[in-house]
């Protein structure tokens, strides 16, 4: 960030700090507004923010997190690798529902199980009916035993979309598109208008409609600012292809549970990579591909 | 002139005992309402109905409805200042000042409907990282707000001329009422291109639905006006001539009658062609998988629009103040409706993924919302009530008294 910018935006800063000052001051008794958490408040977006900044905001917020959730945990910033992006296979015909990976991804990104957050929906679909519209498709299904022999199935989450509606639409750029492809938020600079939601075609976004609960010792302590950190009530959140994990060499969560292999995932930079592979060999299709968003999703038929 | 305005506002909170009553009732709900809103913002809007499949509900409806309220202002501007129609270009100042309560509800529902609203600043120029002009919720933040301000200056300009005496030069604010029309279209436009540029939700991807949001808030709005004129003649010594009243009436059968076809192309559209996008519609007027939860409103909307339609076109119904009245009520409630429950959620219905999840207000999104519009009521009652005695002359007749006498 050049000197003239960080000027501005420390100008404002006090500007800010000024006018709610006397706001409070005007409005709330002295003990309140002393109590009120101005570094919380005031905290700059993301991307606007110097190494320095960011690193003494992180410092805060595992402050916060170890008091509000009873456990010390770690937050990285880790940035995007340079000439990668990041693509995504689901092979349709392996997937037999058994939402491993839901629960797998619940537990490593931190969603609040009361009440439940999930980041991927597995949609069922009955044999020989069109799917299309989606709108036959159950996502509540719950049998004993999975695969059912009448139906199959496909799990939605995030597309990654190279030209996402999501972030297009939010009012104050609280999303975005990283460097590696991933849509990520900002979770203290959303401000909870759910205008993204409305624009994503792929039902993937999801609100903290009350204050997320984790029980403490479910909680991953290993997290990333644009990532799996612990959300607040009234922001939104989606899946990240776990950036925490991800950006440094590990898979998905949901990759690494899946017991049948059905989900493939890399770099769709390197030619080498097993998504560029089954890009170039396998019969592959996206999700509403109508829409021009342009998914780095790819549904595929491996047999 | 300042003392003018002191006198004026120190009448303004005096009134008789049905006055107080309507204060005091105004303020019981606000009271409630805020309350409500207290308690949502400790637990969170998980007190609404919305969830992940609904996201937007009650407060984005009702939003949507006031917008178009607010835009209908212009339907008195255009006549009485353009064509100069008389007996409306006096009642004009009664319409700028329900625009301006109509935009501070609209700001006050979206406030209710934001998971971080102390976030607000975020949104703004320069303090904040508005995501201009890629997002339409930052062209709407700024057209609202500009619509506010040009409103707040034609009104606060009129009565300053009012409250000195003196005739208002028209050749001052011409060009900012000449602005006004334009911009009160681009309110409306801004607003309907929210929810037309998401090729996410079909209901809402259709071309028609901007001048949908046009032609029905050209209804809605003077509706409504219809109606506060009589209430301000009848409770205030202003004269508002009946040919004032009936020429609005006129103007709403015009705007009826293009809302209803309008409707009906979009019916056709999504009928005839069949494709899976017509499942919103099916949903509102039908029902879908046996879910119909809005069917009901939906056709009980379209009753009252119908009904009003015939009234106002007929000269013989909107002459009588009977029916006049009746049909004003069911334009309000109609495209309340309409445009409320029956354009927001079904965008929703069914999700981006096909599930249907039928959305209903909780008691706690009713009270806030009821709230709002108290709050709204307040403030245009108080507006009015400030600015009868100078709009009459009285205040300043009797201040040239005194100063005499003096």
């Amino acid at each position: 960030m050049s000197k003239e910018i960080e000027k501005a935006s420390v100008d404002r800063r006090t500007f800010m700090k000024g006018i709610a000052a006397g706001l409070a001051g005007a409005v709330l008794p002295g003990g309140i507004a002393e109590a009120f958490d101005w570094d919380a408040f005031l905290q700059k977006h993301f991307k606007e923010m110097t190494d320095e900044e960011i690193k003494k905001v992180i410092e805060r917020l595992e402050r916060e997190a170890a008091f509000d959730w009873k456990k010390k945990i770690h937050i990285a910033a880790t940035k995007a690798l340079p000439n990668v992006k990041f693509g995504y296979g689901l092979d349709l015909s392996r997937c037999i529902g058994c939402r491993k990976c839901v629960h797998a991804c619940v537990e490593e990104n931190n969603q609040s199980r009361t009440p439940q957050v999930q980041w991927i929906t597995v949609l069922r679909f009955k044999k020989g009916e069109k799917w299309i519209d989606l709108e036959n498709s159950e996502k509540y299904y719950n049998p004993k035993e999975v695969p059912e022999k009448d139906f199959f199935y496909m799990p939605v989450q995030c597309q990654q979309c190279e030209n996402p509606p999501c972030v297009k639409v939010c009012p104050t750029k609280a999303t975005w598109k990283e460097p590696d492809g991933i849509v990520v938020v900002d979770y203290n600079w959303c401000i909870g208008c759910r205008y993204c939601m409305a624009a994503c075609p792929y039902g993937a976004r999801r609100f903290n409609w009350a204050k997320p609960s984790i029980p403490t010792q479910d909680l991953n302590p290993e997290t990333h600012y644009l990532g799996n950190r612990p959300r607040y009530k009234g922001v939104v959140e989606k899946c990240t292809f776990c950036i925490q994990r991800t950006r440094t060499g590990k898979y998905p969560a949901c990759v690494e549970i899946c017991p049948v292999g059905a989900r493939k995932f890399g770099n769709l930079l390197d030619p080498q990579s097993e998504i560029r592979y089954l890009i170039e060999n396998k019969r592959v299709f996206r999700l509403k591909e109508d829409l021009n968003t342009e998914p780095k999703f790819y549904y595929f038929f491996a047999t | 002139m300042i003392k003018v305005f002191l006198i004026a506002l120190g009448r303004m909170v005096k009134g008789d005992t049905k006055f107080y009553a309507w204060l005091a009732f105004l303020f019981v709900v606000i009271g409630l309402g805020s309350n409500a809103y207290l308690n949502q913002l400790d637990k969170g809007l998980i007190t609404t109905a919305m969830r992940d499949q609904v996201s937007w509900g009650f407060y984005i409806s009702n939003f949507t409805f006031l917008v178009g309220v607010a835009a209908a202002a212009v339907l008195l501007v255009i006549p009485a200042y353009l064509y100069h129609f008389k007996p409306i270009k006096e009642i004009v100042l009664f319409g700028e000042m329900l625009a301006i309560t109509a935009i501070i509800m609209c700001l006050l529902f979206i406030i209710a409907d934001m998971g971080q609203p102390l976030r607000a600043w975020h949104l703004l120029p320069l303090l904040g990282t508005m995501n201009f002009p890629a997002s339409i919720l930052a062209w709407d933040v700024i057209a609202l707000n500009g619509y506010l301000f040009i409103n707040i200056a034609l009104v606060v300009y009129t009565l300053s001329r009012l409250a000195s005496g003196r005739e208002y030069k028209l050749s001052l604010i011409f060009p900012l009422i000449l602005l006004s029309i334009p911009w009160a279209v681009s309110i409306h436009t801004v607003t309907a291109f929210l929810y037309n540029g998401l090729s996410s939700r079909p209901f809402w991807n259709a071309s028609i639905l901007a001048p949908r949001f046009l032609a029905s808030a050209f209804c809605s709005g003077p509706a409504l006006m219809l109606i506060l004129l009589q209430l301000i003649r009848k409770f205030s010594k202003i004269e508002i001539d009946n040919k004032a009243i009936f020429k609005i009436a006129e103007l709403i059968a015009y705007t009826m009658a293009i809302n209803l076809f309008l409707l009906g192309a979009e019916v056709f559209k999504e009928f005839y062609s069949g494709s899976v996008h017509k499942a919103p519609l099916e949903y509102l007027y039908l029902g879908l998988h046996g879910k119909s939860l809005l069917t009901p409103w939906m056709w009980t909307a379209l009753l009252f629009n119908i009904t009003a339609f015939v009234i106002f076109l007929v000269p013989k119904l909107r002459e009588s103040f009977l029916t006049l009245n009746l049909g004003a009520a069911l334009i309000i409630a109609g495209i309340y409706i309409e445009k409320g429950l029956g354009l927001v959620v079904p965008g929703f219905i069914p999700d981006t993924l096909g599930e249907i999840y039928e959305y209903w207000p909780t008691g706690s999104e009713g009270i806030i919302t009821a709230a709002i519009w108290a709050a709204g009521a307040l403030i245009y009652t108080l507006m009015v009530k400030f600015s009868i005695p100078l709009y009459t002359g009285e205040l300043l007749d009797e201040n040239k008294h005194s100063q005499i006498k003096a």
